[in-house]
């Protein structure tokens, strides 16, 4: 279990600092993905699966998705094919694929063994009792932050009205 | 078994939480420094699950639910305003929206 950690600690630490220092937003993508995996690693080895599960799903899906397709739109039209047979040279995929490789042995590793006995597993279950009972107004006043964050972004991303395009 | 170790994990969240920081200070591309504030809140996150851990409660999991969806709240907002900063600016330099520095 420790070595396991330590690993998944090197793994995160590294992916983190190639994220932050990369000059090309995708490269930097590449490790941030690794890194939120790393971390999704992490959480496992400390008994919440829940929480490793929603940042493998929400972290490394959802908002990441959201960088790429910014990414994307930033780019659009500009040598975008030729970007894109930059992007696939294998140079710029090892090094994340490496770190990823690392997780997927820890992953494999875990799953053949017998789990993260380690510590006591606080359970999904568990979870969503103290989400819907103490935390009730904090879930309520999370949909409202959501409901504002997509206003908010519907409002900011729209392309100016033709009448107003002038002002 | 050993129990997972605390002081490990939580030195694990302050360097993430430290590099994130470097980050927004260091880059000028607003897509990284949004990248980084993603680090730096995802830090505080495993700060709480780690806690949470230490004394088998749930309540650093439902903490870190809530960051969760402020992190993906403040990634949506601030995405669109990259997207207005480039398109007003041309560029994606935060600093060239300096016009209120006194």
């Amino acid at each position: 279990m420790q070595v396991t950690f330590y690993l998944a600690s090197v793994v995160a630490l590294l992916a983190t600092a190639m994220a932050i220092t990369r000059t090309d937003a995708v490269h930097a993508l590449l490790y941030l993905i690794v890194s939120l995996l790393a971390v999704a690693v992490v959480f496992y080895l400390y008994g919440a699966p829940l929480a490793a599960a929603l940042e493998v799903i929400v972290y490394a899906g959802a908002i990441v998705v959201l960088f790429v397709f910014v990414v994307v739109m930033l780019n659009l039209g500009r040598e975008a094919a030729e970007q894109e047979r930059r992007w696939l040279h294998p140079r710029i995929w090892v090094g994340p694929g490496l770190l990823a490789f690392v997780l997927l042995v820890e992953l494999g590793a875990l799953l053949t063994g017998d789990g993260p006995a380690a510590t006591e597993v606080v359970a999904p279950r568990e979870v969503g009792i103290a989400l819907f009972g103490p935390y009730l107004l904090a879930v309520e006043l999370v949909s409202l932050l959501l409901l504002a964050g997509i206003v908010g972004a519907y409002h900011l991303g729209r392309r100016p009205a033709p009448e107003e395009a002038g002002r | 078994m050993t129990p997972m170790p605390v002081m490990e994990g939580l030195l694990l969240a302050a360097a993430l939480f430290v590099l994130g920081l470097l980050g927004v200070l260091v880059r000028r591309n607003i897509l990284f420094m949004l990248m980084s504030l993603e680090i730096m809140l995802n830090a505080a996150g495993l700060a709480f699950v780690v806690a949470g851990a230490r004394w088998g409660a749930p309540d650093g999991q439902a903490m870190f639910l809530i960051i969760l969806a402020v992190a993906a709240a403040e990634v949506a907002v601030g995405l669109a305003l990259a997207l207005q900063l480039f398109r007003r600016t041309g560029t994606v330099d935060a600093d060239a929206v300096a016009g209120l520095k006194g």
